[in-house]
């Protein structure tokens, strides 16, 4: 199976309610102001929200006055190419430069960290990559055996600390070991936090900059982890970690729910951070690069 | 957030202001940016366009309160509504006359069931009652060792298995492993599963038919948007739950979901999560909710204290007073006394669409307001009603009886002259207007 259908079979349940409305939404209507409503509607219980949903239709009602959507069929096309553009790509993360490439996961809690690095870690061993882990999760209860399991499924080593370390510490003996071992990538799990806990976003900058200190290119990738079915606080949760320690990308999880996953939508126009990977399934093969054409398509065809 | 907030709203009240009753347009154009505030809480879409109408029809000619704006107003009657949707019957969980009383806890991954078990046990173990955990979550990797850890934390027994049993095995086992060993209350630490998942669901209704729980709980993650709906609605029609737990409120998320999840399942919320230690649950407070989810609080606050405190007596003597222009100080005295009523004064202007901005920064003296009131009470009562008689010796006395200097009580007469000035062009003044005219400060 290629992997647009892949993905088309993971979303087929996650897109199905936009589907089934956008297309009665189309089906031979005429294109006026009540049909635009309707889609500003369906994008909002896409979990796109209301401000970024008022824009897109806003700018398809701009094109619609300038007599360039003729037709329902067009309409569809010009929501499609709207949000294709306000996504871009994200296109994946590409291990390149100084060794070891070190990737940084953060989240608040119960998104789904510690199984996203995981199946990125498979991944990356299946390549021929050699990868450590560092469970840096030294705060929730069973988080470093969880880890454990993964390295184990992965065939990565992992770099390990009691619960209740330092988190810091554990990142650099991390980044110490890869470059004693030539390893390609360290993948750093953190503790789930809540963006508003001051302390806890102390101790990511903490992070960062002992990882910084030790590696001055490092972390190449701060990827920001998502629940898919989370609303509008995810663009608040951003901020504060951009805020924070900066991310360059983000991991959309759990999207073969029926979440629609629309935040990323509003996430890219506010904050312009791209999606770097989704997670469509639960199997290993499921975590995949974010393609903002295929995404797209598969949404809508 | 809030100031945002408040600023927008102020674009409304102005159009609005000045109105005795409710008119169909003010309550159009107030529901217009609620319902903004509602989708931006992640409250679901049609349980918005619903919960609106039913406001829109319940708020046509409803009074408008002294002194308060009708879009105020209407904030205030969403807020009621709010409040009455997501409360009612106070949520315990009901145990079961022979114990032990089994529950079972579901939810998606990562909403915080394992967490949520082990605070339930906590609270269980406080009131002097002998819990039991079963981690029955056998997919997670390492979801039994957290369990374990935390049941050790907490001095809980956990009952758990290594085999690969299946759930309904385990929890058939862990029932009676409870009942020989007395243990009273038993929480099943179900795995986190997709709510489409049929296999998964199917699953959980043989676990239900089993275990026989006494209540099934689902979990629920605050932080959830709009398909909060479709979650709750399919864990309750395969399950009949008897309630949900919001987790992660310890965050900054509005938690519309909560409204959304009650309003498809009729279920109420029970208990709310608010802390990563293991502390007991908090009690589910739907006032906090639908202040929290409607983001308007202080305008919530103001026309209650408005309703409080204004007796309408006193406005409609003090109108007749205005009319025929016979503004007295002793008037002015029963205005301050009401407007202290409705607590401290910084907070009641703040609280004021238009006035919150212009007081930033600006520190509002409340001693001011004690100092015009001692002023007034040194005066006779012919003083206070004809102030022309207010001689040199006369205010000496004042400021010697107040404890404040002469030109304390020159300046109160000033103010006190130039507000009978303004409170003739607005006959039909309120007492927010009085305000503004205090020189505070």
């Amino acid at each position: 199976m290629g992997l647009f259908e892949r993905l088309k079979e993971g979303l087929s349940k996650t897109k199905k309610l936009l589907i089934e409305n956008a297309e009665a939404l189309f089906l031979g209507r005429t294109v006026d102001e009540n049909l635009l409503e309707e889609l500003e509607d369906v994008l909002v219980m896409a979990d796109v929200g209301p401000k970024a949903a008022g824009s897109i239709v806003g700018a398809l009602r701009e094109k619609v006055k300038k007599g360039k959507i003729p037709d329902s069929v067009s309409l569809k096309k010009a929501l499609k190419e709207e949000i294709k553009s306000a996504l871009q790509d994200g296109n994946g993360i590409k291990i390149t430069g100084e060794k070891p490439f070190v990737i940084l996961a953060i989240g608040v809690n119960g998104v789904g960290k510690t199984t996203t690095i995981g199946k990125l870690a498979k991944r990356f061993t299946d390549e021929g990559l050699k990868v450590i882990l560092a469970a840096g999760d030294t705060f929730r209860a069973a988080a470093i055996e969880q880890l454990e399991i993964w390295a184990q499924r992965a065939h990565a080593q992992i770099v390990k600390h009691k619960s209740g370390a330092d988190p810091a510490a554990v990142a650099f003996d991390a980044i110490a070991s890869a470059r004693a071992k030539n390893a390609d990538v360290v993948i750093i799990d953190t503790a789930g936090r809540l963006h508003t806990k001051i302390n806890l976003m102390d101790e990511l900058k903490k992070i960062k900059r002992v990882i910084n200190k030790e590696m001055p290119s490092a972390p190449q990738e701060v990827l920001l982890v998502v629940d898919a079915t989370s609303g509008q606080n995810v663009i608040h949760q951003a901020k504060m970690f951009v805020d924070a320690i900066g991310i360059s990308g983000i991991a959309l999880t759990k999207l073969d729910g029926t979440a629609k996953g629309g935040i990323i939508i509003a996430i890219r126009k506010e904050l312009g951070i791209p999606v770097k990977l989704i997670g469509v399934g639960e199997g290993v093969e499921d975590l995949r690069d974010f393609d903002a054409g295929e995404f797209v398509e598969a949404l809508f065809e | 957030m809030f100031e945002a907030l408040s600023e927008k709203l102020e674009g409304i009240f102005k159009k609005l202001k000045g109105r005795g009753l409710l008119r169909e347009e003010d309550i159009v154009s107030a529901l217009k940016e609620i319902k903004m505030a509602l989708l931006e809480a992640d409250v679901n879409f049609k349980v918005v366009k619903d919960f609106t109408e039913r406001v829109r029809v319940k708020a046509i000619g409803k009074e408008v309160t002294e002194s308060i704006t009708p879009g105020q107003q209407v904030v205030k009657i969403v807020y009621d509504e709010l409040c009455s949707l997501m409360g009612g019957k106070h949520s315990k969980i009901n145990l079961s006359p022979n114990p032990p009383t089994v529950l079972m806890l579901v939810g998606l991954h990562g909403s915080g069931k394992t967490t949520t078990t082990a605070k339930l046990a906590k609270s269980f173990k406080k009131d002097g009652r002998r819990p039991v955990l079963v981690a029955m979550d056998t997919a997670r990797p390492a979801a039994i060792d957290q369990l374990i850890t935390l049941g050790a934390q907490i001095d809980v027994p956990v009952y758990s298995t290594r085999a690969e049993d299946s759930p309904i095995r385990i929890c058939a086992d862990a029932i009676k492993k409870a009942n020989s060993e007395g243990r009273d209350v038993v929480i099943l630490d179900t795995a986190g599963r997709l709510h489409i998942d049929e296999q998964l669901m199917k699953e959980l209704e043989e676990i239900k038919k089993e275990a026989k729980p006494k209540e099934i709980l689902l979990v629920a993650d605050a932080m959830t948007g709009q398909d909060a709906v479709n979650i709750a609605k399919s864990f309750d029609n395969r399950l009949n739950i008897d309630g949900i737990i919001l987790t992660k409120m310890d965050g900054d998320a509005r938690g519309g979901a909560a409204l959304s999840m009650i309003a498809v399942t009729g279920k109420p919320v029970k208990f709310i999560g608010a802390s990563e230690k293991i502390e007991a649950l908090e009690p589910f407070h739907p006032e906090r909710m639908a202040s929290r989810i409607l983001g308007m609080g202080d305008i919530v606050s103001l026309v209650e204290k408005a309703q409080e405190a204004v007796n309408i007596k006193e406005a409609v003597k003090l109108q007749k007073r205005l009319s025929e222009n016979k503004f007295t100080f002793e008037d002015l005295k029963d205005q301050l006394t009401q407007i202290r009523k409705m607590g401290p004064l910084e907070n009641i202007l703040s609280m004021i669409p238009g006035i919150g901005k212009q007081i930033k920064g600006m520190s509002v003296n409340d001693k001011e307001l004690v100092k015009i009131e001692a002023i007034i009470n040194s005066m006779t009562k012919q003083e206070r009603g004809n102030y022309v008689i207010i001689n040199g010796s006369r205010k000496k006395r004042m400021a010697m009886g107040s404890g404040t200097t002469v030109a304390d009580v020159n300046r109160l007469i000033k103010q006190y002259l130039q507000m009978k000035k303004m409170l003739k062009m607005f006959k039909s003044g309120g007492q927010s207007k009085l305000a503004k005219f205090l020189n505070f400060g």
